[in-house]
């Protein structure tokens, strides 16, 4: 089984879309809908430019609208908090006209054959479902639509669709859906080509804000998490594991363990060893008890002897030192444009600083947890995954099942940003369960989260920057070494892919003559996984704080300057400059998605007029600026900052300028904004994961800490350019852009350059 | 910066060591529970895990997060280090027992300002600000960020945390909308 990072999926073909009615036995298949009405499924398929089917990828959509008008549709991809149970129904109803009072949404378990590709992950869904979630609702829509104007004997032309109901314009007769279900059932269903999608102006709710489905659940405590599956006769399981990555358990002693009252069965896992892989769980020793409380205590009890394995010796803090001197030499040449020698050779000016920024892990606020039942060869899975089918899949190839055999039922995510595509807790309750015979509910520590995550990888970085005679940026030469994400599949890997460099460093987007991008050698000691915006978040560090002092040592206006080092407008492909490879640009098509130039131009301007840029502040007070595109979304930011006599940092404003396309729903864009520059400030300011002896040193959220309100940003405004081309990602853009623009800030403020995260101001 | 004490709310440190089962009537949302329980086990796992009760959350099981936040009596507690043997007969409110439906103030307010994110701090932040609207009905923007410094939220909801609950409180709010 393979997990895939996201910005390595293989390029999306076009998506197109079919809907047929389904069969009793097509809709009874799939869990929450009601029997009756009239149930539409979607099947999406990939085809080429000329719409020729390629590959079907299964119907993956249900709709149904019952005899009573109410509408259900089984929403396929994970809610991890950004909104997506609400953002794709929302663009089905809308399209259909239907009352969002009376849609109903239903989750769908995790299955491939029927749903499709459901892993939520690099800011996706929305990208890629929009047209395809538009067009199921206008073949809903045309079909009862033309049920009411046999049934009134109109021409079909004259009727519409509103709140639920078809109106016939000339007369005001009106029908609601439910009246029309059975009459709908009986006629054929409408192919897409015969349907015409809604103008954008006749909207209800694409475009505004409209409240996530699941708030009022949340609000109440009824939300369902994966740590909240229940299910008769469950156990739960805590693990201790070994705590270097590729070690194993020698023996152990359980003893005290067992002492412990509820301690039901203590079992070993055996761990993959190295790689360690990015679906396989660590080696370790599960207590299983009757309560949570039981199993933690004896895990904690447990005694065991380790075989640490090769990276027991492993120093976060000397390799950091390490690859200091690394990228001081020649590298892998991984981008070139022009000759930077000889622009070094002629610069007036020569800049060069080394960015350091650590490890950090995911944290989300809900450990990974999952429920398992295992009986005879099938297994049923409850858990707060993002991607069902490759926890479907592990789980299969680790009990040894049919892949059909195992149903993955996919609860809410308490946060995910990434850490909850890898199905290892899951396999684990699934080992446990098949194993005890028990139903097994894994429960992961916040101490067990934080030393056995998935890691956003430490990285260092130099970046040598030329100034000519004429005062032009005549060279960037931009030095990279991190341990990859595919070491973690594949421990021969000691340099990054071109799937990670995209992510910010060969996509520089700055039209300099000379640019150069060279990657060193960094093996990795830990799993290394991605973190929402991945490697974005320290290239665009490195690259923006840089851009600043460069706009400084030319005496310019850093957003001046950023707007005149993007040059022209124009599309731009880095594809005769990237060595052996083409642009990744996130999975899609550059031709579909390009990289204009004009759209970050008129963000940058955007941010600069709502953010006052050029007002003077009090001292001690500075506005930074940086720009980065990421997830084929444009963002700009500008970060006031304010810092004390005691070197405090409090940030009063944050100033968003997002081209994200066509804005689905304004209020989960905001949101996903507003989160986006409170996690980069938890990077920036707070976090930072060291290892010592190959294990992890902090512990919870004493020694790893994330931002909290009072040193919060303030007010976050996020201002959203208007569009009408095609939606892309808003999850993970914020993030990248707001920790430099807060270093530019702080150094506005203070005259201190920032070169290592997270920020110290006494270093 | 450690945040060793969580803004207001009491918590006691137990010291886990012993391993005896005891049988406790406790009080929770106007309810009698007896359970059967280990004498040290925290009231969130009482709650969660024996009464069934899921609304309050396990964040990190050291009072440093406030995902477990429940009320004993008027006072907000971290849930996950309070043993059960400390309850008495004081009355627990978790999330479940805020208000019949949804319909406390602070809860109208989080659907008013669309807080939730993921959702799963939410509770705890809730009851978190309700305990303290109850000391204090109108608190200063200050007192809100000193109450609310002990709820984490990984999602980053915390300008609007901040705007709804000054709705409430009729204090200055300060939305980033
Ligand atoms: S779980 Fe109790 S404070 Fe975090
Ligand atoms: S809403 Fe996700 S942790 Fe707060």
């Amino acid at each position: 089984m393979k997990i895939f990072a996201p910005f390595q999926k293989k390029k999306n073909e076009n998506i197109a879309t079919e809907v047929f009615s389904a069969s009793r036995r097509d809709f009874l298949k799939v869990g929450g809908l009601l029997t009756g009405g009239l149930v539409l499924g979607v099947s999406f398929f990939s085809c080429n430019e000329k719409g020729k089917k390629i590959v079907s990828i299964a119907p993956n959509v249900y709709l149904q609208i019952g005899s009573d008008g109410k509408v259900t549709i089984v929403a396929h991809r994970s809610e991890m908090g950004q909104g997506i149970r609400t953002s794709l129904p929302l663009i089905v109803a809308d399209e259909l006209g239907a009352d969002w009072n009376t849609v109903r949404i239903v989750q769908a378990e995790g299955d491939e054959k029927k749903y499709g590709n459901q892993n939520t992950d690099g800011s996706f869904s929305i990208r890629q479902f929009y047209k395809p979630m538009r067009e199921a609702g206008a073949v809903a829509r045309l079909l009862l639509i033309r049920a009411a104007a046999q049934r009134w004997k109109v021409p079909a032309e004259e009727c519409d669709t509103e709140k639920g109901q078809v109106v016939h314009k000339g007369s005001g007769k009106k029908l609601n859906f439910g009246e029309l279900v059975e009459a709908a059932k009986s006629l054929p269903v409408p192919a897409v080509s015969e349907i015409k999608l809604k103008d954008n102006s006749k909207f209800n709710m694409i475009g505004k804000e409209t409240p996530i489905v699941d708030l009022h659940d949340i609000i109440t405590g009824k939300a369902v998490f994966g740590i909240d599956a229940v299910t008769d006769g469950m156990k739960i399981a805590v693990i201790k594991r070994c705590p270097v990555v590729g070690g194993a358990v020698k023996s152990f002693d359980d003893t005290k363990a067992r002492a412990i009252p509820g301690v039901i069965k203590v079992i070993a896992i055996k761990g993959p060893g190295l790689p360690a892989t990015l679906s396989k769980p660590l080696s370790g020793v599960a207590v299983i008890a009757e309560n949570t409380w039981a199993a933690i205590k004896a895990r904690d009890l447990l005694e065991v002897e380790w075989d640490l394995g090769p990276n027991a010796g492993y120093d976060s803090a000397k390799q950091i030192e390490t690859l200091k001197q690394e990228v001081t030499k020649n590298g892998t040449v991984r981008r070139k444009r022009g000759n930077f020698q000889a622009a070094k050779a002629a610069a007036k000016k020569v800049i060069d600083h080394t960015y350091v920024a650590p490890y950090l892990a995911h944290a989300t606020l809900e450990p990974p947890a999952a429920l398992a039942v295992v009986k005879n060869d099938s297994c049923e899975i409850w858990a707060c995954t993002q991607n069902p089918q490759g926890a479907r899949e592990a789980v299969a190839e680790a009990l040894a099942f049919q892949v059909d055999k195992v149903k993955v039922n996919v609860t809410l995510l308490g946060g995910a940003f990434g850490r909850k595509s890898k199905p290892d807790f899951i396999v684990e309750a699934a080992l446990l369960a098949k194993e005890s015979g028990f139903p097994v509910k894994v429960q992961w520590t916040r101490e067990d989260d934080i030393h056995h995550d998935y890691f956003h990888a430490l990285s260092v970085q130099r970046i040598v920057a030329t100034i000519d005679n004429q005062n032009k940026l005549s060279g960037w030469d931009h030095h990279i070494a991190y341990p990859s994400i595919s070491a973690t599949e594949d421990s021969a890997v000691v340099q990054p892919s071109d799937g990670e460099l995209g992510l910010g460093a060969t996509d520089f987007p700055y039209d300099v003559p000379a640019i150069n991008v060279e990657t060193h050698d960094a093996k990795a000691h830990l799993r290394i996984g991605w973190l929402r915006s991945v490697r974005n978040i320290p290239q665009a560090f490195a690259a923006a704080t840089m851009m600043d002092e460069v706009a400084e040592a030319r005496g310019m206006d850093p957003v001046s300057n950023a707007l005149e080092l993007l040059g022209e407008d124009r599309n731009i492909t880095f594809n005769d400059e990237l060595v052996k490879t083409t642009y990744p640009n996130y999975g899609e098509d550059i031709a579909s998605y390009p990289w204009e130039i004009a759209r970050m131009k008129e963000v940058i301007r955007r941010v600069a007029k709502e953010s006052g840029w050029g007002k003077d502040l009090p001292k001690g007070s500075g506005l930074g600026f940086a720009a980065h595109k990421s997830f084929l979304t444009y963002v700009a930011c500008v970060v006031e900052v304010m810092v004390d006599t005691n070197n405090k940092i409090t940030i009063p404003n944050v100033y968003y300028a997002v081209d994200c396309g066509l804005a689905v729903n304004v209020d989960r864009i905001r949101s996903q904004f507003e989160g986006g520059a409170q996690f980069s400030a938890s990077l920036a300011l707070k976090s930072m994961i060291t290892v010592k002896n190959g294990q992890v040193e902090q512990n919870n959220f004493d020694g790893y800490q994330i931002i909290r309100m009072p040193e919060s940003p303030g007010q976050i405004h996020v201002h959203i350019v208007e569009s009408t081309a095609k939606p892309t990602g808003i999850g993970e853009p914020p993030v990248p852009p707001f920790t430099p623009a807060l270093c530019n800030a702080i150094y506005k403020a203070t005259g201190k350059r920032i070169y290592t995260l997270p920020i110290d101001m006494n270093a | 910066m450690v945040f060793a004490e969580c803004g207001n709310p009491t918590f006691y440190c137990a010291t886990f060591k012993r391993n005896i089962m005891a049988k406790y009537s406790i009080q929770v949302n106007g309810k009698k529970h007896e359970v059967d329980v280990l004498e040290d086990m925290p009231l969130l796992w009482v709650l969660r895990d024996v009464i069934g009760l899921k609304g309050t959350k396990f964040g990190c099981g050291k009072a440093l997060c406030g995902a477990c936040t429940v009320h004993l009596n008027d006072d907000a507690i971290r849930s996950c280090s309070y043993p059960i043997s400390s309850v008495g007969d004081a009355r627990i409110t978790t999330i479940e027992g805020l208000s019949e439906d949804g319909d406390h103030p602070l809860q109208q307010a989080w659907e008013k300002f669309v807080v939730p994110q993921c959702g799963y701090c939410q509770t705890g932040q809730i009851m978190n600000a309700a305990a303290l609207l109850k000391r204090n009905a109108h608190p200063s923007g200050q007192e809100i960020e000193q109450t609310m410094q002990g709820n984490l939220c990984r999602c980053g909801t915390y300008n609007r945390i901040k705007a709804a609950i000054s709705a409430v409180a009729g204090t200055s709010s300060s939305a980033s909308k």
